[in-house]
């Protein structure tokens, strides 16, 4: 279902003017800056290497040396988990990427041709999405296996039924305004209708879409190297650091504590974002 | 009304098959051959290799594979599980009470708590109750359940003693696992509940309630809630099917037993037939709890019902 009304181009200030005034996405934007950020700048960063392992360091508490203490192994956590961050960003950005891009490209066939194109693509939607949540990505990770690229795609793919839900719907509500009625009229070809009228209304919800989606990918990502099904050690990814903490909770909490307040800032960030991005792209959908 | 149940049932009963022959197919996708890669850490002779194929009828022309796969879903019949050699149902049969009463757990509380929360918030819209309930809201959302189950096995059964870390059996073990699996649900019925409140607050027959000189109460009662806690059934419904979904990382945190662990561990495992039992389960569990939601809503929406 799209979301709200359609609401014609805006004159006045830009998006972005209304999108700083908003708090909820400025506090987003903030969050998420600053994860990105760091996890950019993490070469420079990191005091240590990510995988070099100290065995007369065993679990130290966070210090001077350490920001965020030391592992099981001596390895140092704070640079383990900047490092870290590139994974779990990464696999965040490719996994929304191919979510974005075949849910976008059957969504927009289903919602512009309903009719025999659309049924096919509709049941496939449907039944893939009689697979709750994690079920989906898990059973698609049994056919590929375990591992970094594997879970990128996975949790890429099990996010596809739901772009294509959102497109399609979105699609259909604009099709059916007036303006695409006349132009059709008018003689204007398929891909000038897409282009000009139908990427404009659909590219508001997807944005709030892809800003909430980012968050959850980044999340079930992690879910799954937690679970031992995605990144593999030694790579350092907040899932799997959190995994492998789990043994030491008692001794050494600092190694399950950090990686987890990092999945929670930048998933918070991305809900921030999307909520402000929704109050800013359709008023009358603000409560 | 009752051609709308018919076509709901039979949509359903589409997908089921649908989601049956997606089924099918995860032993049929992975590259390479699946008797191979099941054997693989074991150092099997292509005798076995052949063995294991000739016994999950690998052999046979894909279409014959296809139909006696259906046929024997219907039945839930799976095969055996390669590591535990037992029926995959009676695995399933096993591991189901388990999750099922973290699930209902999880559900109840989530409900309890997430819908006055919603309620309150949306009462107290933009006073200071509003902003606690609602960044409390976004919080339980943003949460990774993982950690949080963590978390509270940190403060509650390591440092503070009042649960044990792991396990089942009692209500003491249940208690952890289900406040981790219920607040990302109970945070999004939360949310949800605020919206549909707010948005029965302004409708028309709230300010002809209120002018006919009615009670605050009676207004809240008979008017604003009745009407917006019909589509929070929904909600509350879906909520209970996205439990089975975080129930696989709780089950795990906790060292729980249940159909959420067993998923992960038969595909650590490459035990295929458990994993082919083990998802098409989920799907019958989620679909019928989607399809019960939606007829449920067709009956309690005053506007379906009489159309």
């Amino acid at each position: 279902m799209p979301f709200g009304k359609m609401v014609p181009r805006r004159r006045g200030r830009s998006l972005w003017a209304r999108l700083i005034r908003n708090r909820s996405a400025v506090l987003g934007m903030v969050l998420l800056g600053a994860v990105a950020g760091l996890a950019t700048a993490a070469p420079l960063l990191a005091t240590h290497d990510p995988l070099a392992m100290s065995p007369r360091q065993v679990l130290r508490p966070p210090s001077g040396p350490h920001f965020f203490g030391t592992d099981q192994f001596g390895r140092d956590v704070f640079s383990r988990v900047l490092f870290g961050g590139r994974v779990s960003l990464r696999l965040g950005f490719i996994s929304v990427g191919i979510a974005t891009l075949l849910g976008g490209i059957f969504g927009l066939l289903a919602g512009y041709y309903p009719g025999r194109i659309a049924g096919p693509i509709q049941w496939v939607t449907e039944v893939l999405l009689a697979f709750p949540g994690i079920l989906l990505t898990l059973a698609i990770t049994a056919v590929l296996g375990a591992g970094l690229t594997q879970a990128m795609i996975a949790v890429g793919l099990s996010a596809v039924p739901f772009y294509v839900r959102l497109v399609r719907g979105t699609t259909l509500a604009t099709c059916g305004q007036p303006f695409v009625e006349a132009a059709r009229a008018l003689g204007a070809e398929n891909g000038r209708i897409v282009l000009r009228h139908i990427l404009p209304n659909i590219s508001g919800p997807l944005m709030v879409f892809i800003s909430i989606g980012f968050g959850g990918a980044v999340l079930t990502g992690s879910a799954l190297t937690f679970l031992g099904l995605g990144a593999q050690p030694p790579t350092p990814e907040w899932g799997g650091i959190l995994a492998e903490g789990r043994n030491y909770m008692r001794q050494a909490w600092w190694i399950t504590m950090f990686p987890g307040l990092a999945i929670m800032m930048t998933v918070l960030g991305c809900n921030m974002l999307g909520d402000g991005l929704r109050d800013v792209l359709d008023p009358t959908l603000r409560t | 009304m009752r051609s709308y149940l018919l076509k709901r049932a039979l949509l359903s009963l589409s997908v089921l098959l649908g989601a049956m022959v997606a089924t099918f197919l995860i032993l049929h996708l992975v590259p390479g051959d699946p008797a191979q890669l099941m054997l693989a850490d074991v150092g099997a002779t292509p005798a076995q290799v052949g063995a294991l194929r000739e016994q999950l009828g690998l052999n046979a022309p894909l279409p014959v594979q296809l139909g006696r796969f259906l046929w024997r879903s219907l039945r839930f019949d799976f095969g055996h599980s390669l590591y535990s050699r037992r029926p995959v149902i009676d695995e399933l049969a096993r591991q189901l009470p388990a999750t099922a009463e973290l699930a209902l757990a999880a559900f109840v509380l989530a409900t309890l708590f997430g819908v006055p929360l919603g309620i309150v918030a949306a009462l107290s819209r933009g006073r200071w109750l509003d902003s606690l309930a609602t960044a409390g809201a976004v919080f339980g959302v943003s949460i990774p359940a993982f950690w949080l189950g963590l978390l509270l096995i940190f403060v509650f059964s390591l440092h503070l003693g009042w649960f044990p870390v792991t396990g089942q059996g009692g209500i003491d073990r249940l208690v952890l696992p289900a406040v981790t699996l219920a607040v990302g649900p109970g945070a999004l019925i939360a949310r949800l509940v605020r919206s549909s409140v707010l948005e029965v607050l302004h409708k028309e027959y709230v300010r002809v309630a209120r002018a006919k000189g009615l009670s605050a109460s009676r207004v809240l009662f008979r008017h604003i809630l009745r009407n917006s806690l019909i589509p929070v059934v929904t909600i509350a419904g879906l909520q209970l099917g996205a439990m089975l979904s975080g129930a696989v990382v709780v089950e795990t945190v906790f060292s729980r037993q249940g159909v959420g662990r067993l998923a992960v561990t038969a595909i650590l495992a490459k035990d295929f037939p458990l994993v082919q039992g083990v998802v098409f389960l989920a799907a019958v569990l989620y679909v019928t709890i989607n399809t019960v939601v939606d007829i449920l809503y067709a009956l309690l929406d005053p506007v379906i019902r009489l159309e």
